[in-house]
């Protein structure tokens, strides 16, 4: 597939760009911010959205998506990033409806697919663990069988879009203890609705203010019916959409990364010290064009790793790690330079750069930093 | 397959070459031989080599988009692509290159009067006269609109006196293109500044070959003294030289199609071909599959998504041509972004190898170490000619991300 916008595309990215600087402003953000929203996004706006059709792009008309792939999906996150726009369509539309989508579990489809397709429901996918850093195998929480079903035991960590959410995925399985050979045997993926006894949610407040919560799960009660998919076979779905999840993520840092290096240029253009703009200074100039560099090479590679997602291609695995090892040293490298040449505004509260400099940073650490992504390409490479 | 002007045309090409290209040449990669670059000092590698340039030039398809009546094939650039195509389906290697095809020859086209294009566009399309490039000066690099190069009216000629640098092949060409200063006391520097044609063997030319920390003397000097050359070989206006230079320079399309050749050259070479992670395997050792050295691995991995990432880049401003939209601002990119990455392989192949790198020559290293390290040494030229990677940042900065000067 080509790595080029045909014209439905091109209009795709076209209204969502509209769209976000129109509805989405990063004082949105801001306010959301400071008015210390534990949702942390707007449910109104976010079914504005919806009824544009977004959060369903990628999946089945079958569920009331688009039919589309993540190539059109991408386009929109992208947009949605350069505003800061904090709606939840990394956890809960790339985590959650990837892996209820991937299921191929129609009886869950119909309500929590068709769901997300129409921003109805907000389903959140607990994976991370204290000791699983990026590793979504590593999964300690026990859901012990019983006569009519699991009881389940643990605690998910940074559980993206998860304040307010109307269910959980929550990744767990019947032995407890991880297996060393095939560590992502026995795992199974359980969805559980809000307000089951003895699961609570406790909000996370991180650097990027994004919905993030702790699920708390102690003896929850869990029948067979609640499997996505089937028992035991719940690691290749959960790393499938991970790996989705991320392409979705790079597309919201491509574009954070490209507003925050607009910003700068703009800054460069305006701001005058010793009597001329500070853009016609070399010293600055030259670290400006390597971050439009890094970026131009990000933007290939997002824009290839959506296709091969989309194509099933062999290439897929190591297309994602390419553009999640690009994009997190793109956007932290624009950020950084951006907040060095804002220079003391660029440390104040009060300038956004700031924003985007956080949340760079907290989806660099998500879903596994450049360093991490190096390694996982060796190993798929075969060294 | 339905019958099409262009299918025909492939099938003309097709038979044709099937019938008359020496079998001794197909299935030769393009690297593993030297190019033929023409001119009357050229020594050809076979018999074969010389006949294959003489029946591709009796068809005008060693410059094929060029009008016939100059030596060319005539064709639509469409047509071009189909003849490169099948060539190299062939595997036969292109019967010409040189500075004549891609430099002077589409320069003439364009600026050149009737008189010089019938003159020289023929000898270039049949080999016959390998063509230099006079542009640098000891005294003018980055800052080539600075070049001191003389030339002086006298009657219907010039006289010219001077120094030029980085010459390529100098010494082997037969003619050189120019910038001379024709009016040391115009407006600007860029005035004054004419682009002229010089036989190198004029009385008063000298080249001297440049050795370079590689061993390689690619580049020479080249001396101007009292050479005379006659008026009709300035092209375009007297003074108006700066303006040629930067079409020839900034030519977009043909600077990139230059970089993606040079770096599918690069790519075809032994020490381009062997795996990163393989050489890594074999000097450092592995467990279990995995290069020993955690950190040798990622940088390893790094290059190789480097690589990958420039040549999507690469893939996405080809698939934007083809959809017919111009080019985008991420083709300013290749050169500077090409180069150091070619650079910086080459510096981890070197660590790599450790000790084995450090022969020149001689006994304890084999062909491949001493190649490798012959290679590093080049890629220190790649950032440097052609505009320095400073160069190409002013350019990014200036011209695409709109900063002021």
């Amino acid at each position: 597939m080509a790595l080029v916008l045909n014209d439905e595309q091109a209009l795709i990215a076209k209204t969502a760009t509209d769209f976000t600087r129109d509805r989405s402003p990063v004082s949105r953000f801001r306010d959301l911010r400071d008015r210390d929203e534990p949702l942390g996004f707007s449910r109104s706006l976010y079914g504005e959205m919806a009824a544009l059709g977004w959060p369903g792009i990628p999946f089945d008309e079958e569920f009331d998506g688009a039919g589309l792939g993540l190539t059109e999906l991408v386009l929109v996150v992208e947009a949605l990033g350069r505003t800061l726009a904090p709606e939840p369509f990394i956890g809960c539309v790339g985590l959650a409806g990837s892996a209820l989508a991937l299921s191929k579990d129609n009886e869950h489809n119909d309500v929590w697919l068709k769901g997300i397709c129409r921003g109805s429901k907000v389903v959140a996918l607990a994976h991370q663990e204290v000791p699983s850093r990026y590793d979504c195998l590593k999964v300690e929480t026990s859901a012990k069988a019983q006569e009519d079903g699991f009881v389940l035991n643990g605690r998910k960590m940074q559980v993206l879009d998860a304040v307010g959410a109307d269910a959980f995925i929550v990744p767990a399985r019947e032995a407890g203890e991880i297996p060393h050979k095939d560590p992502g045997l026995g795992m199974s993926l359980f969805l559980i609705e809000a307000g089951t006894p003895g699961m609570t949610v406790e909000r996370q407040v991180r650097i990027d203010h994004r919905n993030s919560a702790i699920l708390h799960l102690d003896n929850v009660r869990c029948e067979a019916f609640q499997i996505v998919g089937r028992k035991g076979e719940g690691a290749k779905v959960l790393e499938q959409a991970l790996e989705h999840a991320t392409v979705i993520l790079c597309a919201e840092m491509l574009g954070g990364m490209s507003e925050a290096f607009s910003l700068t240029l703009d800054y460069m253009k305006g701001r005058e010290q010793f009597g001329v703009p500070i853009g016609s200074f070399q010293a600055l100039k030259h670290r400006a064009a390597r971050v439009f560099i890094e970026i131009e090479l990000a933007r290939s590679s997002v824009m290839a790793a959506a296709r091969a997602v989309d194509q099933k291609s062999e290439e897929a695995p190591k297309l994602v790690s390419l553009a999640k090892a690009r994009c997190s040293d793109a956007y932290i490298l624009t950020t950084n330079e951006a907040v060095q040449i804002f220079a003391g505004m660029g440390v104040t509260d009060e300038c956004d750069i700031g924003l985007y400099m956080k949340r760079a940073r907290a989806s660099e650490l998500t879903f596994g930093d450049a360093d991490f992504h190096r390694a996982r390409w060796a190993t798929l490479s075969g060294y | 397959m339905p019958t099409s002007p262009q299918n025909e045309f492939r099938e003309e090409v097709r038979s044709w070459l099937s019938d008359h290209a020496p079998v001794s040449l197909r299935g030769v990669e393009s690297s593993k031989i030297d190019g033929v670059w023409g001119g009357k000092k050229w020594q050809f590698d076979s018999a074969d080599q010389k006949r294959w340039l003489e029946l591709m030039a009796g068809r005008g398809w060693t410059a094929p988009t060029w009008p016939t009546k100059y030596g060319g094939g005539g064709l639509t650039n469409e047509q071009a692509e189909i003849l490169a195509e099948e060539l190299k389906a062939h595997q036969l290697p292109p019967p010409l290159v040189g500075f004549g095809l891609t430099m002077i020859g589409p320069t003439l086209l364009h600026f050149g009067n009737e008189q010089q294009k019938a003159e020289h566009l023929p000898k270039i399309c049949r080999g016959e006269v390998r063509w230099c490039q006079g542009y640098s000066e000891p005294g003018a690099g980055s800052d080539l609109a600075s070049l001191q190069t003389r030339a002086v009216r006298d009657g219907d000629h010039f006289i010219i006196n001077g120094s030029k640098i980085w010459t390529s092949s100098a010494d082997q060409a037969d003619w050189i293109f120019a910038l001379v200063r024709t009016d040391p006391h115009a407006r600007t520097k860029q005035e004054g500044i004419t682009f002229i044609l010089i036989d190198m063997e004029s009385p008063g030319v000298s080249t001297r070959p440049i050795k370079l920390i590689s061993g390689d003397s690619p580049f020479c000097e080249t001396h101007f003294v009292d050479v005379r050359v006659p008026e009709i070989n300035v092209v375009g206006e007297v003074g108006a030289g700066w303006k040629i230079a930067k079409a020839l320079l900034g030519h977009e399309r043909s600077m990139l199609a230059d970089i993606l050749e040079e770096l599918s050259m690069s790519t075809d070479s032994q020490q381009s071909r062997t795996t990163l992670s393989e050489l890594a395997k074999q000097h450092i050792g592995e467990v279990n599959g995995k290069i020993r050295d955690e950190v040798v691995r990622n940088r390893v991995a790094g290059i190789e998504m480097d690589a990958q990432a420039f040549s999507l880049t690469i893939r996405r401003t080809r698939d934007a041509a083809e959809a017919g939209q111009p080019p985008g601002p991420e083709t300013s990119i290749f050169k500077v972004y090409g180069t150091e990455l070619s650079q910086r392989r080459s510096e981890l192949m070197v660590r790599i190898l450790g000790p084995q790198a450090l022969g020149w020559e001689g006994p304890g290293f084999d062909e491949f170490d001493l190649a490798t390290t012959r290679t590093w040494l080049k890629s220190r030229t790649e950032t440097i000619g052609g505009g320095t990677s400073e160069i190409q940042l002013n350019v990014i900065a200036k011209r695409v991300l709109g900063l002021p000067d």
